[in-house]
């Protein structure tokens, strides 16, 4: 015991010693938190759109009013040449293209539809998508107005009103949901990639060999060498969860305590990770490279960016091998959505027999190398 | 001599990067299986989306717009009830996605003169995905009303659409551009950043500079190296894309090529700063880390469009290489564009080589202090 807290005290001076170290720790990962969060949204704000109206009538330039009223799309050109428009497109000066053909009032008046063309670049994928089901209400509300104009039809029997609540985020902002994500993948780096580097450097500086040849046990060593960072890691937890409240207002429903329980569990897993690479590799530049590799899928198959419930079957099944996944869903279920431990039960299962299971198989395969 | 030396050095940083198999395998199968994985598991539309009924008067109207939901194939219900407790315990434990909820006297008001009411309760903690349950849910209720009121004619406008540029909207033709950005950069800053870091860490900087060889001589000796296997990484994720994925080349393949390596340059320059900055290892690594991985990601438009993005934060976004390059690959592979468009992007890229190239010259001095 005696000897891990002289150890424990000889790695924070280590740690602490190089202040440039301790300035990347702690004010890198709220600098990062600040600016990500900001950037991870597809909420989609304006959309420049180019009008090709043909047919300049009321009907249509009332549509075009209607688009900008609702500030999702601001008209930045109008011509009625398809081929200028498209030019547009091509140079990024506009994202949405609006087409009347010649006729459309007078196909209205006559057989009450009215067809246009919408053509949206879709190089963004996502935004494109979104922006066009924003177009679509717009337009279906118009049509409806239109017909009411038209025929005043008394509103009679069969109409359903649907009303839609979102829960737990009522003004869908995106920042609430990746935040905690965000706070997630920091806490990893620090917990795997850290950890493993600090004891590869031991073996690339050839201490290590000098620390075997003394009377201290294995298992003091490694602890000596991983609470630390553990530490570190809750300590980076806690001031990004203050980043995440006071600047970010992201909602805290559950309890901020279970929060930490998770954590602690979590980031057992997430050092086994890193003592296990620590094992497999010589150098630090090879530390680094096989947790980026590792990292870097854990994290794009966690869910943080897009949807684990959309991926093919087998990466499901994969995800559920991803002890980042678990945990960033504990983290939006207990914070957004208040969640208890009886809902998180079983995440946090897995995080435990995936915690258990890692580190006794980098113990066994440590002492496999070096004893 | 100084040619002769040049070379030497040359050769010698290849070794090292040759004998390490370990760190090339990763380094060289790295693109390829990022491409391959994501390209398959990387996609945000929405297939399954498990929905709670809350119907407290069950009949022949609320069953038949719950079988049309069903119909649709995109929506599964996974429980019924009378009453809205269940929804809660549901939602918080992630086993429902949202719920519908039919009003008690729905089917009387659908055929009385009352709307009749039917609310949609959404787990909303994912805006994105939420929405997009939310716009299927009335597309469908819409359905389901347009068929009850065909009678009445009402005013229809068709909006035949056309997404431009990649009109399934596959997800792997906007992640391809972006994952060779980010292999890019890894490969370049990190490495380059770690390889002259070591050096100095191991005092071996300071036989370097007893050899004949200039600072600038000895940066070209490190950087050339990681070019030439950056720019097989970039070869085979453009295979894998093109072969697997079919993504799609519309323009020229040797300007990619260039742009690519130009972006290389970029990367690698920034590895040099960072390691003529830092003092050790691991003070490299992590600022490389942290001044690549996720910005690259994250402030790139590679998942996340630009233009979402607050106003304040466009200006960030210029001085992260990626941003420009990914506008040049998808330029080039979806829109078959050239130089004619894509010249500014090309010159800022240009500027960032010359500038950090510049600085990182400045501040590398391999003389003892």
């Amino acid at each position: 015991m005696q000897t891990l807290r002289y150890l424990l005290r000889k790695e924070f001076q280590q740690i602490f010693r190089d202040r440039f170290m301790v300035a990347q720790l702690l004010l890198m990962p709220i600098i990062q938190l600040l600016l990500l969060g900001n950037a991870a949204t597809f909420e989609v704000k304006t959309s420049r759109m180019y009008v090709v109206d043909r047919d300049h009538s009321e009907i249509s330039r009332g549509l075009v009013d209607r688009m900008q009223a609702s500030r999702r799309f601001v008209a930045v050109g109008a011509s009625p040449s398809l081929d200028l428009a498209n030019q547009w497109m091509l140079q990024r000066k506009t994202d949405v293209i609006l087409s009347f053909p010649s006729d459309f009032e007078r196909n209205i008046v006559r057989t009450r539809v009215g067809e246009l063309q919408l053509i949206l670049n879709a190089e963004d994928g996502a935004a494109a998508g979104v922006t066009q089901s924003y177009a679509a209400q717009i337009i279906a509300a118009y049509a409806n107005e239109i017909g009411a104009t038209l025929t005043p039809v008394s509103r009679g029997g069969q109409q359903i009103e649907v009303r839609a609540r979102g829960w737990y985020n009522p003004e869908l902002d995106y920042r609430d949901y990746m935040v905690p994500g965000i706070l997630v993948q920091l806490v990893t780096v620090v917990g795997s990639l850290m950890a493993a580097m600090n004891i590869v450097r031991e073996k690339e500086l050839g201490t290590l060999d000098q620390l075997s040849v003394t009377p201290l046990s294995q298992s003091t060593f490694m602890a000596a060498k991983l609470i630390p960072f553990w530490i570190i890691a809750l300590v980076e937890l806690s001031l990004g969860l203050i980043v995440a409240r006071f600047v970010f207002h992201v909602p805290m429903l559950g309890s901020i305590l279970l929060v930490f329980g998770a954590a602690a569990v979590y980031l057992i897993a997430a050092l086994g990770i890193g003592l296990f690479i620590s094992t497999l590799v010589d150098t630090q530049q090879q530390a680094m490279f096989v947790t980026f590799f590792i990292i870097m899928i854990y994290l794009l198959m966690s869910g943080l960016f897009t949807p684990v419930r959309s991926m093919p079957e087998w990466a499901q099944w994969m995800a559920q091998l991803n002890p980042v996944k678990h945990f960033i869903e504990i983290m939006r279920a207990v914070l957004l959505k208040g969640a208890t431990l009886r809902d998180i039960a079983r995440p946090v299962g897995i995080l435990a027999v995936f915690g258990a299971v890692a580190m006794t198989l980098a113990v066994w395969e440590y002492g496999r190398k070096t004893g | 001599m100084n040619r002769n030396a040049l070379r030497a050095f040359v050769v010698k940083e290849f070794h090292h990067i040759l004998r390490d198999r370990q760190t090339l395998t990763i380094l060289l199968m790295m693109p390829l299986v990022q491409v391959i994985l994501f390209g398959y598991a990387l996609r945000s539309d929405v297939k399954d989306i498990r929905m709670a009924i809350v119907d407290p008067a069950p009949d022949h109207a609320t069953l038949e717009l719950q079988s049309r939901f069903v119909a649709t194939g995109r929506f599964r219900i996974v429980a019924t009830s009378r009453s809205t407790d269940i929804i809660e315990p549901l939602f918080r434990s992630g086993k429902a996605d949202m719920a519908l909820i039919f009003d008690a006297d729905f089917a009387n008001n659908l055929r009385g003169h009352e709307p009749a009411r039917v609310l949609a309760a959404i787990d909303a903690s994912d805006p994105n995905t939420g929405t997009t349950y939310m716009n299927y849910t009335r597309a469908v209720i819409l359905g389901y009303q347009s068929e009850l009121s065909a009678a009445n004619r009402q005013v229809r406008i068709v909006t035949e659409t056309r997404m431009r540029f990649n009109p399934s909207l596959e997800s792997v033709n906007l992640f391809v551009p972006g994952l060779i950005a980010l292999v890019l950069v890894l490969v370049s800053a990190l490495m380059t950043a770690i390889s002259l870091s070591r050096e100095k860490e191991r005092g071996t900087m300071e036989v370097l500079l007893v050899s004949p060889l200039r600072p600038q001589q000895i940066i070209v000796g490190k950087v050339l190296p990681y070019l030439v296997l950056a720019f097989a990484n970039v070869l085979t994720a453009l295979i894998a894309a093109w072969a697997v994925f079919h993504v799609p080349f519309r323009g020229s393949v040797v300007l990619l090529l260039l742009e690519a390596t130009l972006y290389t340059l970029v990367s690698l320059a920034l590895g040099v700063l960072v390691a003529a900055r830092t003092t050790s290892q691991r003070a490299a690594m992590l600022t490389a880390m942290l001044a690549t991985m996720l910005p690259n990601a994250l402030l790139s438009g590679m998942i996340f469009p630009i233009s979402s993005m607050p106003r304040w934060l466009l200006p960030v976004t210029y001085i992260v290489p990626a941003r420009w390059f990914i506008v040049i690959a998808r330029g080039i592979m979806l829109k078959g564009v050239g130089l004619t468009i894509l010249w500014k992007e090309t010159l800022v890229l240009s500027a960032m080589a010359l500038l950090l190239l510049a600085a990182a010259m400045r501040s590398f001095k391999p003389r003892m202090e």
